[in-house]
């Protein structure tokens, strides 16, 4: 065990510094975060005035509170896995990294924490001068931003097992963007980030419910807002736990699978 | 007309190059498709909660989507390969062989590479505003009609002239691309009517990166609610900015010195 964090703690000292000499790389990837939820909060924020100030049992000051919400949880759960693997395997750079006796799924965790911590002082600026500009209500419900945190760590962990299986398919094609942009299409409706999954229609609801993409994203911001009761909340930790136990299981079945079929390209 | 047969030319080698790869067209259709699905997906919901939209109705809004496709579509046939290419070109020393060539090399270099299954979006983007004007009816005329190709036009050449700038930039400094970058990642903002977005971005969105005069301007001449000094100065712009990079460009060229030799 203490193997395992001396091992995240060196992976963070080089991701660390690696991060630092990409700053421009990661300001414009930080735009891209920042910009997305900032056009749905624009345009729902104009429905809500138009509408005379509240839609859907959300209020302008609400839509601004989910939106820049949305933007944090997002970015703290968001990985690029897939990216990273198309090129690895391309590239034929992962056989270095199966040559190593850890499994590279923990640099992969190392990698990602440390580029949050770099970028999180940026994204929380943008929140601060978003909160400032737009006005949001919150409702602070103890218990629920408490439980907000779990939730929080919990939905990091199922989107990264989820992203890390669907990072696998380069093992079996090479060209994975179309893959990719489909699973985002989805995440885009069914985690909330067009718009409040409560708003969209009942059977795109019911669809979110079964499905992983809502427990990754809207579950925790959901409750971090204090729009979810005491049983919702209950109910979404199991479900999250459920699709974290399934995740884990087909990682680790689709990794034993790929590694076979890895004919390393390039190497 | 030699800027034609060149585009005519670069094309046809852009299209014996993808040939070579057919599959690759389902992938885009594919991808284009959903994207577009995606947006109009988006719309859909926007829509069942309001009737307008900052005064845009669901047609005229679909009308702007049409366009922000085919722009986007023009931008990725020919604006943003050929401007990469350039880039890269200048870091790697072959732009030489370029300027050897006996044609205008700021011609050259600016259809030098043509993605042909961009070509995909331009033309679903442009079935999205047949439909979009259809629904629209009579309200779009002869006027409408001939102020939108003039604002699709001076928008085009905008954001050319914004690309070619930029670019013109490598031939100081290693890193313009990620420059670029940032213009595909605000182009997305296009695809709802400037005028939605608060005053700092707006501006953003209109003179730091020409977004507005790319998608919502041309859409506003369509749906005839363009003032006369916004087609004014978006044409003054045009012509200020197509001048501007041209001279700028040839600054640039004077500056460079090969970096293969």
């Amino acid at each position: 065990m203490s193997g395992l964090i001396d091992l995240y703690l060196q992976q963070f000292k080089t991701s660390l510094a690696a991060m630092l000499q990409y700053r421009a790389a990661l300001v414009i990837w930080l735009i891209g975060q920042i910009l997305e939820p900032l056009i749905y909060l624009v345009v729902w924020t104009v429905v809500s005035q138009t509408q005379g100030g509240s839609v859907g049992g959300f209020t302008t000051g609400e839509f601004a509170a989910y939106f820049i919400g949305l933007m944090l949880v997002n970015h703290l759960t968001y990985t690029w896995i897939m990216y990273e693997y198309e090129y690895r395997v391309r590239h034929g750079s992962l056989s270095f990294a199966l040559l190593r006796p850890v499994h590279p799924i923990h640099s992969d965790i190392a990698d990602n924490v440390s580029s949050k911590v770099v970028s999180l002082p940026g994204m929380f600026l943008a929140a601060v001068v978003l909160g400032l500009l737009f006005r949001p209500t919150f409702h602070f419900v103890p218990w629920a931003v408490a439980a907000a945190v779990p939730a929080l760590v919990m939905a990091f962990l199922l989107r990264f097992f989820i992203e890390w299986c669907l990072a696998l398919a380069a093992f079996w094609m090479t060209r994975v963007n179309a893959v990719n942009q489909t699973y985002f299409a989805a995440m885009l409706f069914l985690s909330g980030q067009v718009a409040p999954v409560a708003l969209l229609p009942g059977w795109i609801q019911t669809t979110a419910a079964i499905l992983p993409f809502r427990w990754m994203i809207a579950f925790p911001l959901e409750l971090l807002l204090g729009r979810l009761t005491p049983i919702q909340t209950m109910e979404g930790f199991a479900i999250q736990g459920a699709w974290i136990g399934l995740g884990w299981i087909s990682m680790r079945i689709v990794w034993r699978a790929g590694v076979r079929a890895y004919a390393a390209v390039g190497g | 007309m030699t800027i034609l047969r060149l585009l005519w030319i670069y094309l046809r080698v852009g299209v014996m190059n993808e040939l070579a790869y057919r599959v690759n067209f389902f992938v885009r259709l594919f991808q284009s498709l959903l994207e577009l699905g995606t947006a109009l997906a988006g719309l859909a919901v926007v829509f069942s909660y309001t009737d307008t939209l900052g005064g845009w109705r669901p047609d005229e809004i679909l009308a702007l989507l049409g366009v922000y496709f085919l722009v986007g579509g023009v931008i990725s046939v020919v604006i943003q390969p050929s401007m990469e290419g350039f880039i890269e070109s200048v870091r790697e020393g072959t732009l030489d062989f370029t300027l050897t060539k006996p044609e205008d090399a700021q011609l050259l270099v600016s259809v030098q590479a043509v993605d042909l299954w961009g070509f995909i979006d331009v033309l679903l983007g442009s079935g999205v505003l047949v439909v979009a004007l259809a629904r629209l009816g009579e309200r779009v005329g002869g006027l409408e009609a001939a102020m939108f190709g003039a604002m699709l036009t001076a928008g085009i050449g905008i954001v050319y002239a914004f690309w070619l700038i930029l670019a013109t930039c490598s031939f100081w400094f290693v890193r313009v691309e990620n420059i670029l970058v940032i213009f595909q990642s605000m182009y997305q903002a296009g695809r709802w009517p400037v005028s939605l977005y608060p005053g700092w971005l707006r501006y953003g969105l209109t003179f730091l990166v020409p977004v507005a005069f790319a998608t919502t301007v041309p859409a506003e001449a369509l749906t005839g609610r363009l003032n006369t000094e916004t087609m004014l100065g978006a044409l003054a712009l045009a012509a200020a900015l197509l001048l501007a990079s041209r001279a700028f460009w040839r600054t640039g060229i004077r500056h460079y010195s090969g970096a293969s030799a």
